[in-house]
């Protein structure tokens, strides 16, 4: 057996014996009720959740602040990477704030956000997208460094203008760390918009696992946390993977 | 060793830098002036504010609870990251085993476990500090099993040449090699340990400058919020930028002379 297929079975036996594991500990009440309950009542309480439908308003708000979030990084990740490239003067300014920007906890700004856009979707989005832009502005400006100069040299040669050579040459080309930052941006503005949610929001699904708690519904809070921690998983290996065969088919 | 003198910055950068500080101080001011100052504080009430609050007796208890309970859980990161990272370097197959698992918790948004680590610990020092260590950790681990999985296969093979046992092959030979890279994951595991131990107070505590800043939250206190916000920023910034100078030159040390040990 390949040794991949090997590392894949252990590790599917692995997470299987941990839920087992927590199952029959649940069961036989080594782990109160009051702490955590069995996976399968998560499970099942989670599946009964979704067909009915009370979780549906509150997944469809979350999941669209994340799509805006993760939409405003990239575009403006992307743009002022861009104009930050162009600029050494700007460049060298911003450099140490942009090198230490996640060093600091960002979520210190996020009732100052509430202030200024109101108890709305907004600061949440605001607060995804503030995750997420910076690690796309490192890696759009990570990969302009790393455009050849004869691609840069033949585009003067076919006397592109300066838009179609950024389109054209400078974009292809840096393509790999471009999708570096996409991934880092999708993962950031998930992360940054549930905890939003979590803190303080009018809606989401981070409201309601909070919520939940607070009013000691333990089957209701478990259940939501694995559906979120299932489709952040899910999005991780997606981009992960999607990232990977980027990079292979890029590969000089 | 080179001089640890900066190099002299010209006058045009000065200049620069002076612009670009004024720019941020006008966006301030005038964001200030369009929202008023129940919303935005203005800068200058702000670092008063800031000021009042260093001079203030009540401040220092806070900000030695958040000191306290962030101590203790960076070095739970930084312990059990780096055996974890280390062992998951050490023996290939766990490190195959593993590592999506690791990188998939890396991902999620962990501030949505806070309720099990209440729920397991109470309202107590435990539960920041498990909520702190619990974000530092895996930087610490990824970094760490990175840095042990590219040491050159001659540093292994030599040190079978020379018969060393597990133990001392990991001391004197995978440790060092991997340093840079340990340094890096320490660098990202410092500053998400501070994250988590904030948003850990944020939530259930009765000290520490997270619970500042959610109780001028509730009390809609925005000088203070900005004030907090400014001084957390400030801090945070320069030992994360301290740190990032320290990477980097560790890392071009590494690059200089690949073969050192």
């Amino acid at each position: 057996m390949p040794r991949r297929h090997l590392a894949f079975w252990l590790r599917l036996a692995f997470l299987l014996g941990l839920a087992a594991a927590l199952e029959v500990l649940c069961r036989t009440g080594s782990i109160p009720r009051l702490t955590m309950i069995p996976p399968s009542e998560m499970a099942v309480r989670l599946a009964g959740g979704l067909r009915s439908g009370e979780y549906l308003a509150d997944i469809g708000f979350t999941f669209a602040n994340i799509g805006a979030a993760i939409a405003i990084s990239i575009a403006l990740g992307a743009l002022l990477g861009l104009l930050i490239h162009a600029l050494p003067r700007l460049r060298r300014l911003v450099d140490p704030m942009l090198a230490s920007y996640y060093s600091v906890p960002t979520f210190v700004f996020y009732p100052l956000l509430i202030v200024l856009l109101g108890l709305t979707r907004w600061p949440l989005v605001a607060i995804g997208a503030m995750f997420g832009v910076v690690a796309m502005i490192l890696n759009t400006i990570n990969g302009l460094d790393r455009v050849p100069r004869a691609l840069v040299k033949s585009g003067r040669v076919f006397r592109l203008s300066r838009w179609e050579t950024v389109w054209r040459i400078k974009l292809p080309a840096a393509a790999p760390s471009l999708f570096t930052g996409v991934k880092l941006a999708v993962t950031y503005s998930v992360i940054g918009v549930i905890a939003g949610e979590f803190i303080l929001s009018v809606a989401g699904l981070g409201r309601r696992i909070k919520l939940a708690y607070d009013n000691l519904d333990n089957p209701g809070m478990y259940a939501l946390l694995l559906f979120v921690l299932t489709a952040t998983v899910l999005v991780y290996f997606f981009v992960h993977g999607w990232e990977r065969r980027v990079h292979r088919r890029w590969r000089p | 060793m080179r001089a640890l003198v900066p190099p002299a910055i010209s006058g045009r950068q000065a200049a620069d830098v002076v612009l670009f500080v004024a720019a941020l101080a006008a966006l301030w001011q005038g964001a200030h002036e369009l929202v008023g100052k129940e919303g935005l504080a203005s800068p200058l009430a702000t670092f008063a504010r800031a000021g009042a609050l260093l001079g203030s007796a009540s401040f220092w208890p806070h900000a030695g609870a958040t000191g306290l309970a962030f101590v203790y859980a960076l070095a739970v990161a930084l312990a059990g990251g780096l055996a974890i990272g280390l062992a998951l370097g050490y023996f290939r197959l766990a490190g195959e085993v593993f590592e999506p698992v690791v990188g998939a918790v890396y991902s999620i948004p962990k501030i949505t476990l806070y309720p099990i680590i209440l729920l397991l610990f109470g309202l107590t020092l435990s539960a920041k500090v498990a909520f702190g260590a619990l974000h530092g950790i895996f930087p610490m681990i990824i970094f760490t099993m990175g840095g042990v999985k590219n040491a050159k296969p001659v540093l292994l093979k030599a040190a079978r040449a020379m018969r060393l046992s597990p133990a001392a092959s990991i001391r004197h030979i995978l440790i060092p090699a991997a340093l840079p890279e340990i340094f890096t994951g320490f660098r990202i595991g410092f500053s998400l340990t501070l994250l988590g131990t904030l948003i850990g107070e944020l939530f259930a505590s009765d000290r520490g400058l997270g619970f500042l800043l959610i109780r001028s939250i509730e009390h809609n206190d925005a000088e203070t919020i900005l004030a907090l916000t400014v001084l957390l920023f400030a801090a945070s910034a320069t030992v994360g930028w301290a740190l990032l100078r320290l990477d980097r030159r560790l890392r071009r040390h590494a690059e200089a002379e690949p073969a050192s040990l």
